[in-house]
């Protein structure tokens, strides 16, 4: 099927020795001008794309702290370039996050300092060609912009910033990669990443209404369009008909019901991911989260909420208020907006929720920390709320809970491996050897502790574990969505668990009689 | 020699100070358009001073990387914090009690600045990874620094200078009266390092030094669903009337 091989699990995960070239290439397909022009971007690499390709990194450097602190202030001390996923499993020299961003760091000192424009042999400046700029399109398409190495960059830079900035730039050279591209004109067009149009998604929601009322005997709603509920569903896309996403779409439903806050998705807005972030275009991005406000006000809604999805709540937590508030219209009560994790943790501690863990016996959990979540997001009022909210709600849901190795969870948790629009069949090789350091860590917990799944809170994570754990050897079904294991535990009140738990109990307590 | 000296540190000084100035000015006027922090991030601005504070002082992230690294690293830069102190004494004419103090300890820090940059050094040399991302310059500025620390320790043991004068040379450079300075080989090689040093700070990767307090991954309070946070640039995008609003 796929001309590359799977990297073999190492006996010690050491630093790999360097191997030049290893994911030299074209990198992912280039997006196909219409796609770009809806965006805003030229489409093709225009004839003064050199002065175009300054221009806009000048106008970068001004509009980015990040970027412009980040190109001056690395001392190339080497800290980060262990850190990389990408790197661990290629071995690329250059998916070493300093290389990364040497990249566009030889260009910036060659032409914006004055050390690079007299001296720049002595400090590695290189001048601007084509092939530079393809060479930016290729290893900038190897970055999830997963925050790992800002982590333990003494300077704090962040890789993410710079790949963002060098996409943007890209793209204005009609450079653009098609998968987010295509992805981001689909939301504008249709209202989420799949394509899926209104009447299929209202089809599907009322599916699974029926399927709840078969299953429990209650009668869960599963509203689109619907004006004047408590709250508008933000979720991915994904969660709307692939395993085990729309597992945990039913879990988000079932503790809404139980709560009695009623929710409604919309059709036009029926998207929580946000792929502007990827592309590091600040318009794109307020663009996409714009629909969210216009779909709350038209839904006449008093809360936001979001699914199970990484980059989505880092848009959310981190920019939502910015770009698309404030929110004033909304309940003020609530977070604005709030991660369905934080709905379901506070019904925990409230004792709101009655939750069977034995319903997922069979099962040994562990977590992977999706990393934007991680990194660039918080749940909750206290920082790490990201790592204990989920944990908790996973610990609520069933008796088995081990975390992998401390150097690959919370805030050091490794990338899924395609993350930052990556998630894309043309770059199969890169997410595969990528998703290394995860199943390495993995496989440890499954042989040390017995481990049968893992429990993910991101679209992207479910969906790249769903295709990678089956090259390492594992099922691909061990990938789970959180409220999925909620889904299993929760005990609705009047449901056919309920009778079920409770008639068991009273013949129990009949029987010791 | 001595006028050389003199216009050479008076430059210096000069540029140093402009040159960083207006990379600071800089620094400060570009906007950090959206809410970047690298999280668990503070909630409150004074935990934001407390994590750059353990960023600048202990080095924490590199600590968390890397233990040899950090162990040179933080041993250079250190050793060097207590050098500059030390070399006070040549700007202050009545040297304060703590700072006599200081020098008896202080004296050896050369030699563990040595140490340190020694050992930055060998790992850039010997470890791939940190090669392959090293350009002339990263070893040159080691290799700088490390000559004017053994240049220092040879002033200190070996072959000691005239002090006293050089204090008057110092202290005539602020107070713009020119003085002699002695001019012993070392001294004349410690000093001209010192001032290309200075010259080219504010030119090079040695803006890591303000850098590091204006990492928006490290300075921003975790606080965007309580406040918002427009850039300057992106108002005009923000404005009420691209805005839908509820009727």
């Amino acid at each position: 099927m796929a001309d590359f091989e799977t990297p073999k699990f190492r006996e010690y995960p050491t630093v790999p020795l360097i191997k030049q070239d290893e994911m030299a290439g074209n990198g992912p397909f280039i997006s196909r001008a219409e796609f770009d022009t809806d965006l805003g971007y030229p489409g093709e690499l225009p004839d003064d794309w050199k002065e175009k390709t300054l221009d806009k990194m000048g106008d970068l450097l001004g509009r980015y702290r990040s970027l412009q602190v980040f190109m001056d202030s690395c001392i190339k001390c080497g800290a980060c370039t262990d850190k990389c996923h990408y790197f661990i499993g290629t071995n690329d020299p250059k998916n070493m996050p300093v290389a990364r961003q040497d990249l566009m760091r030889k260009v910036y000192r060659r032409y914006f300092t004055f050390a690079g424009k007299y001296f720049p042999k002595l400090v590695g400046a290189v001048d601007l060609t084509e092939d530079v700029l393809d060479e930016w399109y290729n290893y900038y398409h190897q970055c999830s912009e997963c925050r790992r190495c800002s982590v333990f960059c003494p300077m704090g830079i962040d890789t993410a910033e710079v790949t963002m900035a060098a996409r943007e730039i890209l793209a204005n050279v009609g450079k653009a990669q098609k998968y987010s591209n295509q992805i981001i004109q689909k939301v504008y067009k249709i209202g989420n990443n799949l394509g899926l149009p209104g009447p299929a998604l209202e089809g599907i929601l009322e599916d699974l209404e029926e399927e709840m009322e078969d299953d429990c005997g209650v009668p869960v709603k599963f509203n689109m369009d619907k004006v004047g509920c408590d709250a508008l569903l933000m979720t991915p896309s994904a969660d709307f008909f692939a395993e085990p996403h729309i597992d945990g779409l039913i879990g988000y439903g079932k503790v809404l019901h139980e709560l009695g806050i009623t929710w409604t998705v919309s059709s036009k807005a029926s998207e929580a991911a946000n792929f502007g972030l990827f592309i590091g275009s600040y318009d794109n991005i307020q663009k996409v989260s714009m629909r969210i406000r216009e779909a709350a006000i038209d839904l006449k809604v008093k809360r936001i909420i979001f699914g199970e999805c990484g980059h989505a709540w880092r848009v959310a937590y981190s920019f939502l208020n910015t770009l698309a508030g404030p929110f004033d219209f909304l309940d003020q009560n609530y977070p604005i907006p709030q991660h369905i994790l934080e709905v379901t943790y506070g019904a925990l501690q409230d004792g709101k929720l009655r939750m069977n863990k034995a319903e997922n016996d069979h099962l040994t959990m562990t977590f992977h920390d999706s990393c934007n979540v991680a990194r660039a997001s918080r749940m909750g009022d206290q920082p790490g709320g990201q790592f204990d909210i989920p944990r908790a709600v996973i610990q609520a849901s069933c008796n088995n809970y081990v975390d992998m190795d401390a150097d690959t969870i919370k805030d050091a948790t490794f990338c899924c491996g395609g993350g930052g629009g990556l998630l894309t069949d043309d770059l199969m090789e890169l997410r595969v050897k990528g998703a290394l350091p995860r199943m390495e860590a993995l496989k440890q917990v499954t042989e040390e502790s017995g481990v049968t799944n893992i429990a993910a809170i991101c679209a992207i994570c479910k969906s790249q574990f769903t295709k990678t754990l089956p090259y390492y050897g594992f099922e691909m079904d061990a990938i789970m969505s959180v409220h999925q294991l909620v889904s299993e535990a929760i005990v609705m009140k009047g449901s056919e668990q309920e009778k079920e738990l409770d008639g068991v109990d009273e013949e129990e307590a009949e029987s010791e009689d | 020699m001595s006028a050389f000296y003199a216009l050479l540190f008076t430059v210096a000084f000069l540029v140093l100070v402009i040159g960083l100035t207006k990379k600071i000015i800089q620094y400060s006027r570009v906007p950090a358009p959206l809410k970047i922090p690298v999280t668990p991030a503070p909630l409150s601005k004074g935990g934001v001073a407390v994590r750059l504070a353990k960023e600048a002082i202990l080095f924490a992230a590199l600590f968390r990387s890397n233990k040899w690294t950090w162990l040179f690293g933080w041993m250079f830069h250190m050793s060097l914090f207590i050098v500059l102190l030390n070399h006070l004494r040549f700007f202050i004419k009545d040297v304060p009690l703590p700072l006599v103090l200081l020098q008896n300890v202080g004296e050896y820090a050369a030699f563990t600045m040595f140490i340190g940059l020694a050992g930055l050094l060998i790992r850039r040399l010997f470890v791939a990874r940190v090669k392959y991302i090293s350009a002339p310059s990263d070893y040159l500025w080691l290799i700088l620094l490390m000559v004017i620390a053994l240049t220092g320790i040879v002033m200190r043991f070996v072959s000691h200078t005239d002090i006293v004068a050089v204090k008057e040379f110092s202290l005539g450079l602020l107070r713009l009266n020119w003085q002699a300075l002695p001019t012993d080989f070392p001294l004349m090689v410690h000093l001209f390092l010192v001032a290309v040093l200075m010259i080219l700070l504010p030119f090079s990767k040695l803006l890591h030094i303000p850098g590091l307090f204006f990492a928006p991954t490290r300075n921003q309070v975790d606080n965007p669903r309580e406040e918002r946070h427009i850039a300057p640039w992106a108002a005009e995008l923000d404005a009420e009337k691209n805005k839908v609003q509820p009727k």
